[in-house]
């Protein structure tokens, strides 16, 4: 791990939605496939729908047209309506990856007037860089993806030294 | 590809020049200015310059103002393309989302308020 040491920035992203924490977080758990933007998915074909399991271990997942499930994840903590702690387990070469896993954080805050503010933070983003090695296979190249991750890591450690 | 990641494909693209990868290398040692990149590289510095805007457009480098110099770094805030990618996505689904549920909300307003 330690030559490969790196911290880039969590992604953070926040939006406020009019309604009620509870409504809220109940749409964002059990109505994903409603919302989930068909430009970003993992499978080959877009997807039909994207479910979540609604507890502590429960997997989310995509579900392609002719029914095949994409892995996502599992949701590693579920406490509605406020916190939910979600593992993105699809590396840096586009597949699900049991033993890779990122925390995608979303905090459901309450607003005067009955709104909700949604906070989400995408963390662990270093881990990509110990998982890339099958990315360099696939550009073919040592200069490749691999290198890539290994550059900013040495990087990284030299700003920070 | 492109459909799931257009950034992590303009970085890749953007290696996939050996110039564009000779410099990225040399800066693994460090920010360095434009003139000291160009030196010992066989295209001209123009083309240099050329190279690295490609670079910083794929997000793999950025650049300061040092003085009359302009000095090229490997962007640490991130993973490039894939933090990209992320952050693209998650901006999307949370826009989507927010659409999503105000829609259902307005709806559920018209139809109470028609009963």
């Amino acid at each position: 791990m330690s030559n490969l040491e790196i911290r880039p920035a969590p992604v953070r992203r926040s939006v406020v939605v009019k309604a009620g924490v509870e409504r809220s977080f109940a749409a964002f758990t059990g109505n994903i496939g409603r919302w989930w933007p068909k430009s970003h998915t993992i499978g080959s074909s877009p997807p039909a729908n994207v479910v979540m399991e609604g507890r502590a271990g429960g997997r989310w997942y995509e579900v392609s047209a002719d029914g095949g499930e994409c892995e996502w994840g599992k949701v590693l903590l579920w406490e509605p309506p406020t916190r939910l702690i979600l593992g993105w387990q699809v590396n840096g070469n586009w597949k699900y990856d049991p033993a890779f896993v990122t925390e995608v954080e979303i905090v459901f805050t309450a607003l005067e007037g009955g709104g909700t503010r949604v906070d989400l933070e995408h963390r662990n983003l270093e881990r990509f860089g110990d998982r890339a090695g099958p990315v360099r296979d696939a550009i073919g190249s040592d200069g490749g993806w691999l290198g890539i991750l290994r550059s900013f890591a040495a990087n990284a450690e030299a700003s920070e030294g | 590809m492109s459909r799931r990641s257009s950034s992590a494909a303009t970085a890749l693209a953007a290696l996939a020049d050996p110039t564009r990868r000779e410099l990225f290398e040399r800066l693994r040692a460090g920010p360095r200015a434009v003139g000291e990149l160009a030196r010992g590289v066989t295209v001209s510095r123009p083309a240099v310059s050329q190279h690295l805007a490609v670079l910083k457009a794929a997000g793999l480098v950025r650049d300061t103002a040092a003085g009359t110099r302009r000095v090229y770094e490997i962007d640490p805030k991130g993973l490039g393309a894939i933090r990209a990618w992320l952050d693209d996505m998650w901006g999307g689904a949370l826009q989507s989302f927010s659409a999503e549920l105000d829609k259902e909300i307005d709806d559920g307003e018209k139809t109470n308020s028609s009963d």
